[in-house]
């Protein structure tokens, strides 16, 4: 147990989470930086494992000047004492007034908490989907980032969502074949919404479809993957086209995603204030877990959470002008947040098109399309969590994180996260306590 | 006309259509959407000191056993007569537990004594140095969300009709104060006899019906672990504590573990018991203290992950009985609402009695302690 108490707790060393912990640091606060994985980055700035010795990280990524700039002063701060990193490091629950407790490091105090916890993958269901080969989308890029290793040699990237085209160009660029990029959305629905694209976005863009275009890769628009093919590993896909025709697509890996969801078991859903805050008080959010935007945003509401956290912890009223340069940015990039979310969509009646009654649903507890259809049909199941009641569609080690959306979709009643006050999978012995009394009477 | 799609309402549906009733089941959410869904399942006699409820709790238990059988509950509820276990850890606490279990039998409870060394036998992973228990074959286990959802279901196939995402806004009556039926924000629903199985919201409905009905909410919350091997934990087990606790009017926290392993394999750990509202905030010092009684039972679950934390509100009355049959002061209204952490086992009792009132039939067991008009009007004001 570290027992020590903090002026914030951040939890995600993202760009949210970074942004947020070195403008409260810079302001005097006494901050823990607290983040499940080994090195602080996230997703989005995930290196290689040190041990990997990669001579070019920065060439996986996309902004890694302005990574090289954060590292920099995170560095600075932790190395004067103002933060306090704390990698490797999972909150399994957030209690109020605040303690932290974690798995790793015991209970951490603080007076202000900062949620930075990121999002998740979404990942939806069809047949086939759970066989070994098929990664998701963002996985793949993990593997990429952090391990400097493919997924497979004959790639295809599959689903929907601005990640697609930085995956499948990244597996291009470190030797994979993209057999091919589908996704589901359609450019005209883009095009439609061109004002409201920032420039930086669209130059973003237009590069990738030039590095995509190196390669020989074509996006196929409006095509969704209904099937994947194989007994051992995936061997093939059907990609299903607008018009309705089939095409199958030899593939030793599909790299699949439907988007991202905000990670919000800490808290549940909420929404934020112009100040980043919660309605709790003393509870800041910021990045994916206020709303999937990409990390510029995350830069952006990070910053305004860490200064209005700095200035409210100490009693002090925040001066919003402090910020306003990031608040600018952070209402074009809202904006275009709210564009991709509006394009990026699966077609209306992808659950019953694709998913077969066989496809299962649910991998940790094994449940087929065809039980929760027959919840719903026979059983007076109405909502996710009575699907959950009645199938079991849900209660697995997963706890729904990732059959969530494909379950509700299959229901088809509206996703809705519940929150989970246990966040984490936790020893009873842990809840119960006995371990921080032990180590409590070892150190007295 | 039932009003609540939880386990008693179900009950209460199937045993009305089974008898021949024209019956209509209405629900503002799911099935099995407010109690039932956030409970246990389990289906105790060994916590009723004799009395009322316990003459309840048999009578449902023989009635578990015909429904399980005609509706295959044990396939598709995972229905488990598995049997209870509660155990004593000092000498003291053994001869209160053990005077208990002599009272019980009297009054016709399967109740085995089983001395300090025969625990393990009964069950292999309990902790060391217990003073000794009580098995009781009579108490079983159902999937409580499954069993209410079937229960509709079989309903259904007898005739009634279930709506759900309907709500009762109103109770109709008429000029001389007899209930018609009720009004819901999806029409009216015409009926002679309105049965209310709203469980903790009982109160609610019964003032939509201009009388008052007490019933409020105890929270409490269960934990759920990691599935684990087939017969790591084989009865329900929980320490003789449990019943005090359930028949204690304290507004405090009371907390005393029962362990049971789930078909599917995980372990559930409940059940605290607090009076705070509706208040569904998670509370770690609650759950601190159930997880450390259940390893008082069991340590060899130390190192197992709880995976989950749920929480409901049982339906509480004064004087710890529900409301079961006809209200005077409304006629055609019934109530069946109000069992606390108990309705998931007194519901085909609580059915059977209710139908037994609709048809005119003589009920087998005296609904005297069950009327829903028994308190007087300071107990009856919050």
């Amino acid at each position: 147990m570290t027992g020590e108490r903090y002026g914030l707790a951040v939890v995600g060393a993202g760009p949210a989470g970074i942004a947020a912990a070195l403008e409260a640091g810079d302001a005097g606060l006494r901050v823990a930086l607290v983040d499940a994985a080994p090195q602080a980055g996230g997703q989005f700035y995930r290196q290689p494992a040190p041990g990997l010795r990669a001579r070019r990280p920065g060439a996986l990524h996309h902004a890694w000047g302005t990574w090289r700039r954060l590292r920099g002063r995170l560095e600075a701060h932790i190395e004067a004492g103002r933060v306090t990193h704390l990698p490797g490091c999972q909150v399994w629950c957030l209690e109020p007034g605040f303690t932290l407790h974690t798995l790793e490091a015991g209970a951490i105090g603080a007076d202000g908490v900062v949620l930075a916890t990121g999002g998740y993958e979404k990942v939806l269901p069809f047949p086939g989907w759970t066989l070994p080969g098929v990664v998701t989308a963002g996985g793949a890029q993990a593997m990429l980032k952090g391990g400097l290793v493919l997924p497979g040699r004959t790639v295809v990237v599959a689903g929907t969502g601005p990640l697609l085209l930085p995956v499948a160009a990244g597996l291009a660029a470190a030797g994979a074949r993209v057999a091919a990029l589908a996704e589901a959305a359609d450019p005209r629905d883009l095009l439609r919404h061109a004002t409201a694209v920032p420039l930086g976005k669209a130059v973003e863009g237009a590069v990738y479809a030039a590095r995509l275009a190196r390669h020989g890769i074509r996006v196929r628009w409006r095509h969704t993957v209904v099937a994947a093919h194989g007994v051992d590993r995936v061997e093939a896909v059907t990609l299903a086209g607008p018009d309705g025709a089939r095409r199958r697509v030899a593939c030793d890996a599909l790299a699949v995603g439907h988007g991202l969801l905000p990670h919000t078991d800490l808290a549940g859903s909420f929404e934020v204030d112009a100040e980043q805050r919660t309605p709790t008080p003393g509870v800041w959010a910021a990045g994916e877990v206020t709303g999937v935007g990409g990390a510029e945003l995350a830069l952006a509401e990070g910053e305004i959470a860490g200064r209005s956290a700095a200035a409210r912890l100490r009693g002090r009223e925040p001066d919003p002008a402090a910020w306003a340069t990031a608040a600018r940015r952070r209402e074009r990039l809202r904006r275009f947040a709210a564009v991709l979310d509006a394009v990026y969509r699966l077609p209306g009646d992808w659950a019953e098109s694709a998913v077969t009654d066989d496809t299962v649903v649910c991998r940790c507890e094994e449940v087929p399309a065809s039980a929760v259809r027959e919840a719903v049909r026979d059983l007076g199941a109405g909502d996710l969590r009575t699907v959950k009641l009645l199938t079991r569609a849900g209660m697995g080690w997963c706890q729904g994180r990732v059959c969530g959306p494909g379950v509700a979709a299959v229901a088809g009643c509206p996703f809705t996260d519940p929150g989970r006050p246990l966040a984490r999978p936790v020893p009873l012995g842990l809840l119960a306590g006995q371990a921080d009394e032990e180590e409590e009477r070892e150190q007295p | 006309m039932v009003v609540g799609a939880g386990m008693v309402g179900a009950a209460c549906a199937l045993h009305a259509a089974a008898a021949g009733l024209r019956t209509v089941l209405v629900d503002r959410g799911p099935v099995a959407g407010g109690t039932t869904g956030a409970g246990e399942g389990n289906l105790l006699v060994s916590d009723k000191e004799p009395g009322p409820e316990l003459g309840l709790a048999l009578l449902s238990a023989r009635l578990w056993q015909g429904l399980t059988e005609r509706h295959k509950l044990g396939a598709t509820a995972e229905y488990e007569a598995k049997g209870g276990l509660v155990v004593a850890s000092g000498e003291e606490g053994l001869r209160a537990l053990l005077d208990f279990a002599a009272a019980q039998r009297r009054s016709g409870v399967e109740a085995v004594p089983v001395p300090a060394d025969g625990l393990h036998e009964l069950e292999p992973r309990l902790a060391e140095g217990l003073a000794g228990g009580v098995h009781y074959p009579q108490d079983a286990q159902v999937q409580p969300a499954l069993a209410a959802a079937r229960l509709v279901r079989a309903a259904r196939d007898l005739g009634a009709e279930a709506r759900f995402g309907t709500t009762v806004t109103a109770v109709l009556r008429t000029p001389d104060g007899a209930v018609r039926g009720v009004r819901t924000d999806r029409g009216d629903i015409h009926a002679p006899a309105v049965v209310n199985a709203a469980g903790t919201w009982g109160g609610e409905v019964a003032a939509l019906a201009g009388v008052r009905l007490p019933v409020l909410p105890r929270r409490g919350f269960v934990l759920v672990t990691e599935p684990l091997p087939a017969r790591t934990v084989r009865h329900k087990v929980y320490a003789a504590d449990y019943v005090a606790d359930v028949a204690s009017d304290s507004a405090d926290l009371q907390t005393s573990a029962v362990v049971e392993a789930t078909a599917a394999g995980p372990v559930l750990i409940g059940a605290s018991r607090e009076r705070v509202g509706f208040d569904r905030t998670f509370s770690l010092p609650v759950v601190r203290r159930l997880a450390a009684q259940a390893l008082a039972l069991f340590p060899v679950l130390r190192d197992v992950a709880t995976l989950r934390a749920y929480t409901g509100f049982r339906p509480y009355l004064p004087d710890h009985l529900p409301a079961i049959g006809p209200d005077p002061r409304a006629p055609g209204l019934h109530h069946a609402c109000g069992h606390e952490g108990a309705g998931i086992g007194l519901a085909p009792a609580t059915g059977h009695l209710i139908a037994q009132c609709l048809t005119g039939v003589r009920p087998d067991l005296d609904l005297t302690p069950f009327r829903p008009d028994r308190f007087t009007a300071e107990e009856a004001t919050p």
